[in-house]
């Protein structure tokens, strides 16, 4: 069987420059249909910057960047006509109920009338909201708001998605909700390009996935991947202790010490345990699988971001 | 650098832009239509009936006659001002309206294009919904005031884009108070409205002419409710399409310049 894989978006050292600020510094990835791409970063990272230039919202200062085959600055209408987005910031139309909100939006991409009747009642469904459908924006919890912007993205059955931060400032039901309704948009064969904070979201949802910092692309690649090569299947974590330290350095074992924890990282938590146990005097000690958020803190750091 | 004056490339899409805001209009028409009906009541009998009692004839005619036309030019310079300063405004940057429509197939042009055409709209309806108040009163001649419903469009047109020019540039919703106070109420009051123009010394009536839009306005719509067409009017015509274009492209251009980064 021949597996085609098409790229829905390439950048090639893409760099978007605000001034004297470099947002985003000379990125380049690919996209590949069908898959949920992730974009992680802290705070200021360049990932919505990112994304607006992907929706031909926000010009490119320098570098390539083509979506589903079109440059993006001089097939705008084209490409936006195939994507569906939702913003990280609400921008519902506060003058219009749920239902007026889905049909003016609507208008927008010549979809007929009837047709778009039909359409928002399916994405009023699918979003749970249809009994919320005459409600004006206003009186929306936050969750409500981000499923409308959702079901928004999806009025004109997009070939991508562009979600940043879909799930920001939900309860743990209506970001499970969000995580069913994205993979089920995945089965669909939805290209999906997601921002996100929550990392066992990231872990959970994504295909591939990258992690910035300061506009650049620290690394790339599947999850589990990705863990496995920063940090290890497994971290050991014990007391920071004076004498552990010394005895980890003994032993060159790599380590690193977050507060009052020492983390030692390894692919054989088992033999891990058991040599230190046997070398150093060690009080508490506990394995835990290593997630995508250990290699997160470690690349990026741990000081928080102005 | 985006020139201040590129040629903006548009479709038809500006339509969906009107249409939205038509649509918000419509939610609230009874709102809407109140102030059109009741604005030249309050003004006819403060100052027409009310001040115009000690003034016999201005320039031939009754003191209400005299204001009538000023009326309807005041009111399709307001509607169509405010709704593209503090309307635009707060759709820009408080509802994020524009962003939310740039995200689909339209453009940023084609959005501010379809803000102006509303705003122009606004000025028709309005003027629209005047015209039977002032003919009730026998003020306005009829049929020839009928045409002030188109003019009222154009004219319309020409405040949307200097109301689009000032939101582009301006750095607060309040910083919109300058405009007002600076250029729209000394045009209110000194564009021939409440007093014929030739009372003024002659540099401030050529100075008024050039510079204050307002003056053509009246000229035209007095010249329309009581029949007294001229030649002149042609210019004061020419002049308003010919800064309603310029301005225009300009204000297209200046809120590109604001949002697109
Ligand atoms: N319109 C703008 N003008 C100037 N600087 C901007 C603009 N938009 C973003 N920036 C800057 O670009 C950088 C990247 O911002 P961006 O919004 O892309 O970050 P982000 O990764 O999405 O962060 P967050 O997780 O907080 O949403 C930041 O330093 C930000 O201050
Ligand atoms: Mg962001």
């Amino acid at each position: 069987m021949v597996v085609c894989i098409v790229s829905v978006i390439v950048a090639e050292d893409l760099t978007k420059q605000f001034g004297e600020l470099v947002a985003v510094d000379s990125v380049s990835f690919a996209v590949e249909e069908g898959e949920v791409f992730g974009f992680l970063g802290p705070n200021g990272a360049g990932k919505t910057t990112t994304m607006k230039m992907i929706q031909c919202v926000s010009p490119k200062t320098a570098g390539k960047l083509t979506v589903f085959g079109m440059e993006v600055s001089t097939h705008q209408r084209e490409i936006k006509k195939l994507l569906g987005v939702a913003p990280q910031e609400n921008n519902l139309d506060p003058d219009f109920t749920v239902h007026e909100n889905l049909m003016v939006y609507s208008r927008y991409f010549d979809i007929p009338r009837a047709k778009a009747e039909r359409m928002v009642a399916e994405l009023l469904d699918f979003i749970q909201l249809s009994h919320k459908k005459d409600t004006v924006i206003e009186q929306l919890s936050g969750g409500m708001k981000r499923r409308l912007i959702l079901a928004r993205a999806l009025i004109n059955s997009p070939r991508m998605l562009i979600l940043d931060e879909p799930t920001i400032g939900l309860d743990p039901q209506a970001r499970h909700l969000i995580w069913d309704k994205i993979k089920s948009l995945q089965s669909q064969g939805i290209t999906i390009v997601l921002t996100t904070h929550y990392l066992e979201e990231a872990a959970q949802l994504c295909n591939r996935l990258v992690i910035m910092d300061y506009g650049k692309i620290l690394v790339q690649g599947k999850p589990d991947e990705v863990i496995r090569e920063y940090i290890g299947t497994d971290i050991v974590e014990a007391e920071n202790d004076p004498e552990v330290i010394a005895c980890l350095e003994r032993n060159t074992t790599s380590y690193d010490v977050i507060g009052n924890r020492v983390q030692v990282y390894t692919n054989n938590p088992q033999e891990m345990i058991y040599s230190l146990l046997k070398e150093c005097e060690l009080g508490q000690i506990t394995a835990r699988s290593a997630t995508l958020e250990d290699v997160f803190l470690k690349l990026t750091g741990r000081k928080l971001r102005e | 650098m985006i020139s201040y004056f590129a040629v903006p490339k548009l479709s038809s899409r500006v339509w969906k832009v009107w249409l939205r805001n038509r649509d918000v209009f419509m939610k609230t028409y009874k709102v809407n239509f109140l102030p059109p009906f009741l604005e030249p009541l309050l003004y006819l009998f403060a100052l027409g009936f009310g001040l115009g009692r000690y003034i016999d004839v201005i320039e031939g005619i009754s003191y209400v006659k005299f204001i009538a036309p000023a009326l309807i030019a005041i009111s399709i310079m307001n509607s169509a001002f405010f709704e593209c300063t503090f309307g635009s405004y707060v759709r820009m940057y408080y509802q994020k309206t524009f962003d939310a429509i740039i995200a689909t197939p339209l453009s940023i042009e084609e959005v501010i294009t379809g803000e102006l055409l509303w705003g122009a709209t606004r000025s028709l309806i309005y003027a629209t919904i005047m015209l039977p108040v002032l003919a009730a009163f026998g003020l306005i001649d009829l049929p020839l005031s009928l045409l002030i419903i188109p003019f009222s469009f154009i004219a319309g047109f020409l405040f949307a884009t200097i109301g689009m020019c000032f939101t582009a540039i301006t750095p607060n919703i309040n910083s919109l108070n300058y405009p007002t106070f600076l250029f729209i109420t000394p045009m209110f009051l000194f564009s021939g409205t409440f007093f014929p123009l030739s009372l003024l010394p002659e540099p401030i009536q050529y100075f008024a002419l050039a510079t204050l839009p307002l003056t053509h306005l009246v000229m035209i719509t007095r010249a329309l409710t009581l029949a007294t067409l001229s030649g002149f009017l042609v210019l004061s015509f020419a002049w308003i399409v010919l800064v309603s274009l310029v301005l225009f492209v300009l204000a297209v251009n200046l809120m590109k310049r604001r949002l697109i980064v």
